[in-house]
């Protein structure tokens, strides 16, 4: 069955695969989910800060952003965001913007409504008493939220924000609707070039299998810490 | 020092959690709040630094209008030190950056200074070894010690203590008591919302009785002990002194 396969191609394309596609899944998977944690962060606790108008604010978004197919906000994004630019800078004609500055800004929107969910449940976690707790030593709102709250909720939830990381680096691939060198899109223009899919998905699948499952059994290992040291 | 009057405060449109309540304490004044459960005493001492808010009356903290929208709350509760139930030290931070944080962060001390001032303190309340470990390595007691160093890092006016020793395991409850005993023999204003009536025979002053929201006894230490005039103040007085 295997006859007429050809492995080698593969190893003729490794450089090109992971110097050129995974360095740019990487990236791409790193600044998402920085950028994702710190706007969804500062959604969440727009949602928990007590004032109903920024609260409701917050909701639709993140009901909107789950509510849509991951694939066709990354499509939409990469035909909106130069009309947005244009409206916003004011400039004549739409602005031109990378397809990875497209595809970052999509992740880090879209992930945003996930993670801060996931913040919003970890700042939950946290006992009543201790805000009150730094807010009878003196320090404000911020203050309390940034050296105590937060701190906090961050360690609890981070075995999960790692997850959904994990799941956001499979996602990653999806931006080949832009046709972009992604490690998937490396792959697959390799496949097509020289005619060998079977190979090349094969070996794609693979290398996201075995990444993905090493950073999982990472995060059970990290979980399995976080839970002595509390 | 701490001027409550005319205090009265709703959980929602009908429940009444403190009803009209007047007292004061005075600079070096040591008073205990006392009654059942559900009377409202952890109400009013958390409604001194404005940590509960209330509807009606007004609190004047070292003439400082506590419920003043133009007051700047935060200034005003770090010079008041509050000490809780649940201890509440922060569990992510070790002993001797807890009681560094609000020091740098609020009164913008050095980090050099905040930890001299931190291991002073806590020499004072006897954890000294435990300076680099996290709270929750610690016992109750030590907890409560420590959280009580925090408090006084900020060189506070007045002490609140909230039901200090409620959640500590009997055999840790004397050394929390010792470090209060110490504190009030050195003169600090105090108002500790406790059951533990062998402190407040010690030390206190006066003693506030409160039930159902309200100040029934208002009275100096030895009137309260020797001869309470309310029935309700009697009845609960014979329940806990009867064991």
């Amino acid at each position: 069955m295997f006859d007429n396969l050809d492995f080698d191609v593969i190893r003729r394309s490794l450089p090109y695969l992971f110097l050129d596609g995974m360095s740019f899944t990487l990236m791409l998977t790193g600044l998402s989910a920085l950028g994702g944690l710190i706007f969804g962060t500062l959604i969440a606790l727009m949602r928990l800060s007590g004032y109903k108008l920024l609260g409701r604010i917050a909701g639709l978004y993140v009901d909107f952003m789950r509510s849509l197919p991951l694939v066709l906000v990354i499509f939409w994004f990469y035909f909106l965001v130069p009309y947005i630019g244009q409206w916003l800078t004011g400039a004549s004609r739409p602005i031109r913007v990378g397809a990875f500055t497209s595809s970052l800004v999509t992740f880090i929107m879209f992930e945003a409504a996930y993670f801060s969910e996931i913040m919003r449940a970890g700042i939950q976690s946290i006992s009543k008493g201790q805000p009150a707790a730094a807010s009878a030593l003196g320090l404000t709102y911020s203050q309390s939220m940034r050296y105590v709250v937060l701190p906090q909720a961050f360690r609890n939830m981070l075995p999960v924000l790692l997850t959904q990381t994990i799941v956001l680096f499979q996602d990653t691939s999806l931006v080949y609707v832009l046709s972009i060198p992604d490690f998937l899109g490396a792959a697959s223009k390799v496949a097509q070039r020289d005619g060998r899919l079977v190979e090349m998905y094969l070996f794609a699948a693979a290398v996201y299998f075995v990444i993905s499952c090493v950073a999982s059994y990472g995060v059970r290992r990290l979980q399995a810490r976080i839970a002595i040291v509390r | 020092m701490i001027e409550i009057s005319h205090v009265n405060k709703w959980y929602g449109p009908t429940f009444q959690v403190l009803k009209d309540c007047t007292t004061s304490v005075a600079k070096g004044e040591v008073v205990v709040v006392c009654g059942p459960s559900g009377s409202g005493k952890s109400t009013l001492i958390k409604c001194v630094n404005a940590l509960e808010p209330f509807q009606e009356g007004q609190i004047i903290l070292d003439g400082i209008k506590v419920n003043d929208p133009k007051t700047d709350l935060p200034k005003l509760r770090a010079r008041v030190g509050m000490v809780f139930q649940h201890f509440e030290l922060f569990p992510h931070l070790r002993i001797i950056d807890n009681l560094c944080l609000a020091q740098e962060k609020v009164l913008g001390r050095s980090h050099e200074e905040a930890v001299a001032k931190g291991n002073k303190l806590l020499e004072r309340v006897g954890l000294t070894v435990h300076a680099n470990k996290y709270p929750a390595e610690l016992s109750g007691g030590q907890q409560q010690r420590v959280a009580i160093a925090r408090a006084l890092a900020m060189d506070p006016i007045a002490m609140l203590f909230d039901e200090p020793t409620s959640a500590l395991d009997p055999e840790m409850i004397s050394e929390v008591l010792d470090v209060m005993v110490d504190l009030a023999h050195e003169g600090m204003t105090m108002m500790v919302v406790t059951h533990e009536m062998g402190f407040a025979s010690k030390v206190a002053h006066r003693v506030i009785f409160m039930d159902k929201g309200e100040i029934v006894e208002d009275a100096q230490k030895t009137d309260f002990f020797g001869s309470p005039r309310s029935e309700r103040a009697q009845k609960f007085l014979s329940k806990i002194l009867s064991h």
